[in-house]
């Protein structure tokens, strides 16, 4: 073993060494003598100022990768499943979160999120991004400026709230939803955000009570929005005329456009999250492509087994259950793990969404919390179990990660993790639907329902063919 | 004078029109509709969910014609839209009073 290592590397240098000769020959000869201190620094600088340079390149076009899962990805998934008097109204859900959201961050979302606080939540450190500039935190991301970090954890604290708007899909007021989740955004994820990414947080993996296991995302923001997303479901009641009348989706198309959107922008999402380039950003880049293939095949090949045909829109949820489930794991597995990880919660999301959904009779219109909710859960458990050392050494050099590595301990704090989130969550959520619901009220009426929102709401249709 | 409203499956649309104008019928007037006779619906699946659709897309002819070219005009509209299966649609043949040109006032057959 040890001769062959040795060996390789001779062959390494040798064929490293033959073309630098090469091209050594023609060129004037270097200057000779000891390199002074003064070329060692520069040097160095050039060295830092080149990584620099290419992480923040990857994590600038990662930053727009994942706002295009909002919009237009979320925006068209959503849209094109709910009928056609409500895709604006949906749409607007989405878009308004991109607005909102973004100033809130700018004031007070990203020091609550990543500032100096305790364990729960962040100070007001950072309060208008004060301090906030082209110097890297080297607390979250030593080579990349701060702003940078900065406005790609705006666009995950986007999505999340955005995805919640598919559980009250056709029924919430605009006023109120918009109420509801610029509140929700400060209430549940920036504390939830700092507990798990924030430094000194009660569950960050470096120096956490519960130190759990999320690369991107699995608790943070698919737990916390699908488990919203079922409160508020429930909260609310079903829709006029559910389950009895037949509420299809309108456009299959825009779904499919807009899951595959998500596909494509979740590379930034999961592969963005090694805040470099690195090999780390290409082991969850794979990871989230495995997981995406392997759970559309495992939702369509439940869906054809339960309802005799493999429809588009199985595959597509599927694919995106997925993405949801190896969200928390792509920085952690290796690449024949995820592709199990995606089979599991293709299956278990679409049996989710065919039994427990219709046993349970909630109207969770667009299944926000069968996939996010439940594919979120079990992403961050299987996390627990698959992450390795191999991949990502964490918890140190020789340290086990998960129970891959025999660390099963850490199933016990990806539990933590997922009922912290499932808590916080549900209370928050509940608490904040009661005001807002007694303030402006959440429902539209009876007449604004069967009108659809689109026109009730905002006095525009998604489509006028006559016009 | 005679209307005649035939509800065919879409698909069958063109190849109606083209065997009423060799016929020798020069106007008609086509709606989008939905509906179903004996066929019945179609279940369609969307994430485990049935829903039954009952009321499928068709198209309705409308042709108003001389008494004389009745028979002409049906046997090119159920030449053409046969398929020999159930939903293939419907012939319905009703008497029309009066037909007026808004052109130039003309009245009767000579308006058709």
């Amino acid at each position: 073993m040890k001769l062959r290592s040795r060996l390789k590397q001779i062959f390494a240098v040798a064929i490293l060494t033959v073309p630098a000769l090469a091209l050594a020959q023609p060129s004037a000869p270097a200057p000779s003598g000891p390199a002074t201190q003064e070329q060692i620094a520069s040097l160095q600088a050039a060295v830092q100022n080149a990584q620099s340079n290419a992480d923040n390149a990857w994590m600038l076009v990662s930053a727009a990768l994942v706002l295009l899962m909002t919009g237009p990805g979320l925006a068209l998934f959503y849209g094109g499943l709910v009928r056609k008097k409500n895709i604006l109204a949906t749409m607007m859900q989405s878009f308004a979160m991109m607005g909102l959201v973004t100033i809130l961050w700018a004031i007070l979302g990203y020091s609550l999120a990543f500032g100096h606080g305790n364990s729960f939540i962040g100070g007001f450190d950072h309060l208008f991004l004060r301090g906030v500039g082209v110097a890297p935190n080297t607390d979250y991301a030593a080579t990349i400026p701060e702003q940078t970090f900065m406005v790609y954890q705006l666009m995950f604290a986007i999505i999340t709230p955005a995805l919640i708007t598919g559980a009250f899909a056709e029924r919430m007021k605009f006023s109120a939803m918009a109420v509801f989740l610029s509140l929700w955004s400060l209430v549940v994820y920036s504390p939830m955000a700092h507990m798990v990414w924030g430094v000194g947080g009660f569950l960050n993996a470096i120096g956490g009570h519960f130190p759990s296991l999320d690369f991107a995302g699995g608790t943070v923001v698919h737990v916390t929005s699908g488990v919203s997303a079922l409160v508020t479901a429930i909260y609310l009641g079903k829709r006029l005329g559910y389950p009895h009348t037949a509420m299809p989706p309108h456009s299959m198309v825009l779904s499919f456009i807009g899951a595959c959107l998500l596909w494509v922008g979740w590379f930034g999402f999961n592969a963005g999250s090694a805040l470099n380039s690195g090999g780390l950003a290409t082991s969850a880049f794979v990871n989230t492509h495995f997981a995406a293939a392997a759970a559309a095949l495992g939702w369509t090949i439940t869906e054809w087994i339960h309802n005799g045909k493999p429809t588009a829109l199985g595959a597509i949820s599927g694919a995106v259950a997925g993405l949801v489930a190896i969200t928390p794991a792509s920085g952690f597995v290796e690449p024949f793990p995820a592709l199990l990880i995606g089979l599991i919660a293709g299956a278990f999301c679409s049996l989710m969404v065919f039994e427990v959904k219709s046993r349970l009779g909630y109207d969770d219109s667009l299944d926000a919390f069968g996939v996010h909710g439940a594919g979120g859960t079990l992403g961050a458990l299987m996390t627990g179990l698959f992450a390795t050392k191999a991949i990502n050494s964490i918890f140190g050099k020789d340290a086990p990660t998960g129970a891959a590595d025999g660390h099963w301990g850490q199933l016990i704090n990806q539990s933590a993790g997922i009922a912290i989130a499932w808590i916080l969550s549900a209370v928050g959520t509940l608490v904040l639907l009661f005001i807002v619901d007694k303030v402006i009220g959440l429902r539209v009426s009876p007449e604004d329902e069967s009108t659809g929102l689109d026109l009730s709401q905002h006095g525009e249709e998604g489509y006028d063919l006559n016009s | 004078m005679l209307k005649i409203e035939a509800i065919l499956q879409p698909s069958k649309l063109d190849a109606v029109k083209d065997a009423l104008l060799e016929a020798g019928i020069e106007g008609m007037t086509i709606l989008e509709a939905r509906g179903h006779g004996r066929q019945k619906g179609h279940t369609e699946f969307y994430r485990g969910r049935e829903y039954t659709v009952d009321l499928l897309p068709k198209v309705k002819i409308e042709l108003v014609v001389t008494d004389e070219m009745k028979e002409k005009a049906l046997q090119a509209i159920i030449g053409a839209a046969r398929t020999g299966r159930i939903g293939d649609g419907k012939i319905f043949v009703s008497r029309i009073e009066d037909a007026i040109r808004i052109r130039n006032d003309e009245h009767g057959e000579t308006a058709l």
